[in-house]
């Protein structure tokens, strides 16, 4: 077979059973791409010894009959998850070094299902950020390219959006705090799918926001994405709020039958100045759904435009309580000491060259929203706005919608460093569709619909009730078939 | 919300991250700009509303009080800067 590397997971778990390819074929495929594809800055630690070790057990185990559905699949893990013995620093410079004596939940799921890993992938540091620049490795620079520029990938997980996209792996893990996996499907053309809060645990995935961050699967396909959460998802005594309820057989789920669902349209994400084809995109989104059998219901979620000034106090909050622990005394960086230094300097000097501009500006923040004075005038309003974006959602879904349909994005991915000067501000805006979904704890998927007049991938988001992944997933994958969205980068790399 | 020269200096220093004197006054300027935009929540009534403490209503679970994990020091220590004779070593604490 040629061409493994740009296998579906689906594809390649058939073939894989027909014994029409093998675990280490489909791995050494993948890790030629990724030796030719330094360009594209997404493997930032390539761990091809192990990928080959998985692989053989894999194959072995295929051979014995006794395989799940990810057995042999080679993904690239987010530098966000602790991987045992293989560098993980959340893409930042004070956790250089650092290689856990652990595996994270998510990961060790997915190995315990066979799968293949073949490295870690670039990140915004500590996953902030909506470009992948603000990572101490540099740039993830997305496969796709309409003229000389290079574009963003989006971020936070813009490394495995980059590599999905580029088949330089058959998917990828993402996380997801305010819409860290939707963005950058979205901006390359790829699925990606962030589940209810507590389907996947967060045992030994770097904290940022831990009431928000959630793990989830970047696909080439809405297929992909259920088969690869069925295998990160499940009750994690490790993780306290991971839900201890059943993980169903999401691809099972897959009828592409939507006839009778009623898909809400917010009213309230019609945003000023939003560009033409992104309405256009959302107008046909769903108009698709409607010729599928689906009933389209005007909506109101009357708090959404509160929920980026909500969730930029508290992801940044809990942030400043989580990054307290990178202080040079466990693990990670730490500064050389001047003469006379204490231990007050030692955490000053080491938190200053250890944590990039964004991350410092953020911790900073969350630091002033939770002290002394400002408690209640931020944070605790904050809580409460964030009560109100979710009862939004709840009386939607008591009304009977069930799912409702976004642009995923408010444009096409734009060029690496043309944020460069903006305030901080503009670039939250990133996340204005993705976001309230982290506030509410709900799942979201981006499902690729189109493509801007320029050529670039745009993404449509469907939110789903809590819990009910696998319903939302059906629709997505509804959606997936007219859209029939099926362009490729063309390889530059 | 502007934040002054000073709240910066305080801010930071909460934070236990060293700016230089000569940063203060960008990074005032910084923070004063996402606190404006964060002021947007003072539009929104929260008469009566409790602050959010869980998304998803659950009750978190309980397990038996006992020691499960541990043991291993030398896994714990394995990536510290600076460990000595079983411990986390750093500067002066106490003069």
């Amino acid at each position: 077979m040629s061409d493994l590397n740009k296998l579906t997971i689906a594809e390649a778990r058939d073939a894989l059973r027909k014994g029409d390819t093998t675990s280490v074929e489909l791995t050494e495929a993948c890790l030629t791409q990724i030796e030719g594809a330094g360009a594209l800055g997404a493997f930032v630690h390539k761990t091809p010894e192990i990928a080959l070790e998985q692989a053989r057990a894999a194959d072995a185990r295929i051979k014995s009959g006794d395989a799940p559905a990810m057995c042999g699949i080679p993904l690239g893990i987010k530098d966000l998850f602790c991987t045992k013995g293989v560098p993980s620093q959340a893409a930042s410079g004070i956790l250089e070094g650092f290689k856990p004596e652990y595996e994270s939940t998510v990961t060790q799921n997915l190995f315990d299902a066979g799968s293949v890993m073949l490295g870690k992938l670039n990140m915004d540091e500590f996953a902030m950020g909506s470009s992948n620049e603000t990572s101490v490795y540099g740039n993830a620079v997305n496969p796709w390219k309409v003229d000389d520029r290079q574009l963003t990938p989006g971020g936070s997980s813009g490394g495995s959006a980059a590599a999905v996209a580029a088949d330089l792996c058959l998917a990828a893990t993402g996380t997801d705090t305010g819409g860290s996996i939707r963005q950058p499907a979205a901006f390359t053309g790829i699925v990606g799918l962030k589940p209810t809060y507590g389907r996947c645990s967060r045992w030994g995935v770097v904290a940022f926001a831990s009431s928000l961050d959630q793990a989830g699967p970047m696909t080439k396909s809405v297929r992909d994405a259920a088969i690869m959460l069925g295998a990160m998802a499940g009750h994690d005594p490790k993780d306290s709020t991971s839900a201890d309820l059943a993980v169903p057989d999401f691809e099972a789920l897959l009828t592409g039958d939507i006839k009778g669902k009623k898909i809400g349209i917010p009213a309230e994400y019609r945003m000023e100045g939003m560009p033409a084809e992104i309405e256009k995109l959302w107008h046909d989104g769903a108009e698709m759904l409607r010729a599928a059998g689906a009933e389209i219901v005007d909506i109101s979620l009357p708090h959404t435009k509160y929920a980026l000034p909500a969730y930029y106090v508290i992801a940044p909050a809990e942030a400043s309580s989580n990054l307290a622990r990178y202080d040079g005394v466990r693990y990670g960086h730490r500064a050389k000491l001047a003469q006379g230094d204490g231990i007050t300097e030692m955490y000053e000097k080491t938190r200053a060259e250890g944590f990039g501009h964004e991350v410092q500006r953020r911790v900073m923040i969350g630091t002033y929203v939770l002290s002394a004075g400002f408690y209640d005038a931020y944070y605790n309003r904050a809580r409460k706005v964030r009560a109100l974006i979710k009862r939004d959602f709840d009386e939607v879904f008591a009304k009977g919608i069930d799912a409702i349909l976004t642009p995923a994005t408010p444009s096409a991915a734009f060029g690496l460093g043309e944020m460069a000067e903006a305030d901080p501000v503009q670039m939250y805006l990133n996340d204005v569709f993705t976001v309230t979904v982290n506030l509410a704890g709900l799942p979201g998927i981006s499902v690729p619909a189109g493509l801007s007049a320029e050529g670039l991938p745009l993404g449509l988001q469907l939110i789903g009730r809590p819990w009910e992944e696998g319903d939302l997933l059906n629709s997505a994958y509804a959606l997936e078939q007219a859209a029939g969205f099926v362009s490729k980068p063309e390889k530059w790399w | 919300m502007s934040i002054d020269i000073d709240t910066a200096r305080r801010v930071a220093h909460l934070a236990r991250i060293a700016v230089k004197e000569d940063d203060l006054p960008a990074l005032a300027g910084e923070l004063s700009n996402i606190l404006t935009f964060m002021e947007q929540l003072n539009e929104v009534d929260v008469e009566g509303v409790e602050p959010m403490t869980s998304v998803t209503p659950m009750r978190l679970k309980r397990r038996e009080d006992v020691v499960t994990d541990g043991g291993y020091p030398e896994k714990i220590l394995s990536n510290a800067p600076d460990a000595r004779e079983g411990f986390f070593a750093v500067p002066k604490v106490v003069e």
